[in-house]
C-alpha cells in the first residue's frame, strides 16, 4: 500500500477513534463494527468481520468506565481490520500478525487519549478566567478544540501504525513457520479465555449468572456439535 | 401539550433549542479532561437554553450561569442529559446559585454509577454478545453490524432523550428519576441475559473464527474456559488484553524465526 492508499484508512481511523469518547459515542468504534467497515474499505468485509469478532472478544474486558484508562479500540480495529483484510485469508500468520498490530495500536492510541486529556486540561486552565467570567466563546472554543484534536489524534495514530505495520505484517506473514490451523487455534483460545474471564468479572454478582452462563454454554455446545 | 399547560421555563424553550441541546449532548465529552471532566461539556450543552435568560447572550445572568456550569462535573455521558435538563431548568427558574452548586455536587456521583452499571456493564456487553452470536451463526457482515448498531443505539438514543426531558421536567427533584425501574432493575435483568448469551455466543464466535480448523473447537473451548478461570483468579492484577499482547508477541517471534 502506498501512503496515498493509507489516507482513507487513516481518515476512517480518525472518525471511529473519535467515537470512543468525544463524538457521538454511538459505538461505531466497537471492533465488530470498525474492523468490518475497515475490511469493506479494503474490499473484504468478511475478513474484517473476523478480525472484528476477535477484537470484540478482547474488548469485552476493557469497558470505558469514567476516568479509567483503557485501550482505544476504534483506530485499533481499523488497523487490525484493514491489515487482515489485505492478506490471504488462509495464510498462516495473517490473523496473529494483524491482531498484534491492532493491539499495539490500541496501546499507543490509549496513551494518546491520555495526552489529549492533559492537553485539554492545560487549555482549560489557560482559559480559566474567561470560563469563570462565563464566556460562551471560551466554552465553545474548548469544546471544538477537543473534538478537532481528537480527530487529528485518531488520524495520526492510524496513519503512523498503518505505515509501520503494513510492511511488517507482510514480512511476518511471508516468513511464518507455524501451521495455519494451529496459529488460528492459539489466537482464538487466547481471546476466548480473555472474554470468558471478562464476562465472569462483569456478571459474577448478578444472581443466577453462573447457572445461566452454564446453560448458555450447554446450548452453545449443542449447536457446535450438531452443526460442525 | 398546549402552551397553557407548559411551565414558564418550558415556554422559553422552542423546539430548535431542544434539538440543539440534544445534538450537543452527543459531544458532551468533547473537551473531557482530568481537571474539570465533563464540566465544560455541561456548559456547552446548556448554552442554547441559557441564551433565553433575561439579557440574552452576554447578559449578566447568562454569564453567571455559564460560569457556574463550566466548573467540574462528572457523570456517565449518556445520563449527562439528566444533569443538563435539570440544571437548565434551575437556571431558567432563577434558583439561587448556592443551591445550584450543591445540586451539581450531589448529582454527579449517582449519575455516574447508575450509568456505568446500566450502559457500560450491562447494555454494551449484551449488545456485543448479540452481535458475536450472530457472527457465530454465520450471519453476513452487514447484518452483524446492523444488529449491533440498531439494538445498541435504540437504547442509547432513547436514554439521552429521556434524560434531557426528565431532567428538565423535574428540575432539582430529578433524583426521584434515578429510581426508575429501568435504571434500578435493568442492570440485573440485562446481566442475566448477557450471562446466558455469553455461554452461547463465545464458543460459536470462536468456532467461526477457527474456520477450517473446526476439529479443534472442543479443545479450544476447554482451553478458553481454563484460561478464563485463570484470568478471573488473577483479578485486577493483570489485564487480559495486555497479557494477550505479550503472548502474541512471543508467538509471532517464535513463528517467524523457527
Amino acid at each position: 500500500m502506498m501512503l496515498i492508499d493509507l489516507l482513507p484508512i487513516a481518515l476512517l481511523g480518525a472518525v471511529l477513534g473519535m467515537d470512543v469518547v468525544t463524538f457521538p459515542q454511538a459505538m461505531i468504534s466497537r471492533p465488530i463494527v470498525a474492523a468490518t467497515v475497515a475490511g469493506a474499505f479494503i474490499g473484504n468485509a468478511t475478513l474484517g468481520l473476523t478480525m472484528g469478532a476477535v477484537l470484540e472478544l478482547l474488548a469485552l474486558e476493557m469497558l470505558p468506565f469514567g476516568a479509567s484508562r483503557y485501550p482505544e479500540w476504534g483506530s485499533a480495529s481499523v488497523v487490525g481490520g484493514s491489515l487482515y483484510a489485505s492478506q490471504q485469508a488462509n495464510s498462516g500468520g495473517a490473523l496473529a500478525a494483524a491482531l498484534f498490530a491492532a493491539l499495539v495500536t490500541a496501546l499507543i492510541s490509549g496513551k494518546s487519549m491520555v495526552w489529549l486529556r492533559r492537553l485539554n486540561a492545560s487549555l482549560a486552565a489557560r482559559e480559566h478566567d474567561e470560563l469563570v467570567r462565563g464566556s460562551g466563546r471560551a466554552v465553545t472554543g474548548l469544546q471544538l478544540f477537543g473534538l478537532s484534536a481528537d480527530l487529528v489524534r485518531g488520524f495520526c495514530v492510524t496513519l503512523a501504525t498503518m505505515t509501520l505495520f503494513t510492511p511488517l505484517t507482510r514480512a511476518i506473514v511471508a516468513s511464518w513457520g507455524t501451521d495455519a490451523r494451529y496459529s488460528r487455534a492459539i489466537v482464538v483460545a487466547m481471546v476466548a479465555a480473555v472474554s470468558a474471564g471478562a464476562i465472569w468479572k462483569i456478571f459474577h454478582l448478578v444472581s443466577k449468572a453462573r447457572i445461566l452462563f452454564l446453560a448458555g454454554l450447554a446450548m452453545g455446545a449443542y449447536v457446535l456439535v450438531t452443526t460442525t | 401539550m398546549t402552551n397553557a399547560q407548559l411551565s414558564p421555563a418550558e415556554q422559553k424553550l422552542d423546539n430548535w433549542t431542544w434539538f440543539r441541546m440534544y445534538l450537543r449532548l452527543f459531544a458532551v465529552q468533547g473537551a473531557w479532561n482530568y481537571e474539570t471532566m465533563l464540566g465544560n461539556g455541561i456548559a456547552f450543552c446548556t448554552e442554547p437554553a441559557l441564551r433565553k435568560l433575561p439579557g440574552g447572550i452576554g447578559g449578566e445572568r447568562y454569564q453567571a450561569a455559564m460560569g457556574r456550569q463550566a466548573r467540574y462535573f462528572n457523570s456517565h455521558p449518556y445520563l449527562a442529559g439528566i444533569a443538563v435538563g435539570a440544571l437548565t431548568r434551575a437556571e431558567l427558574d432563577s434558583v439561587p446559585p448556592a443551591m445550584i452548586e450543591r445540586f451539581r455536587t450531589a448529582l454527579g456521583g449517582p449519575l455516574g454509577s447508575v450509568g456505568d452499571r446500566l450502559v457500560w456493564a450491562s447494555w454494551l456487553p449484551l449488545c456485543s454478545l448479540i452481535a458475536l452470536g450472530a457472527f457465530g451463526l454465520g450471519a453476513r457482515p452487514l447484518f452483524v453490524i446492523a444488529i449491533f448498531l440498531v439494538t445498541y443505539n435504540i437504547g442509547h438514543l432513547a436514554l439521552r432523550a429521556w434524560g434531557l426531558r426528565v431532567g428538565f421536567q423535574r428540575g432539582l427533584r430529578v433524583a426521584d428519576a434515578l429510581g426508575h425501574p429501568v435504571l434500578r432493575k435493568g442492570p440485573q435483568i440485562l446481566g442475566m441475559l448477557a450471562a446466558l448469551l455469553a455461554g452461547l455466543s463465545i464458543p460459536l464466535a470462536a468456532r467461526e473464527v477457527i474456520g477450517s480448523g473446526r476439529q479443534f473447537s472442543a479443545m479450544i473451548i476447554l482451553l478458553a474456559m481454563v484460561g478464563g478461570v485463570f484470568l478471573t483468579r488473577l483479578g485486577r492484577r493483570v489485564e487480559g488484553w495486555r497479557l494477550s499482547l505479550v503472548v502474541l508477541a512471543v508467538f509471532v517471534l517464535f513463528s517467524v524465526i523457527r
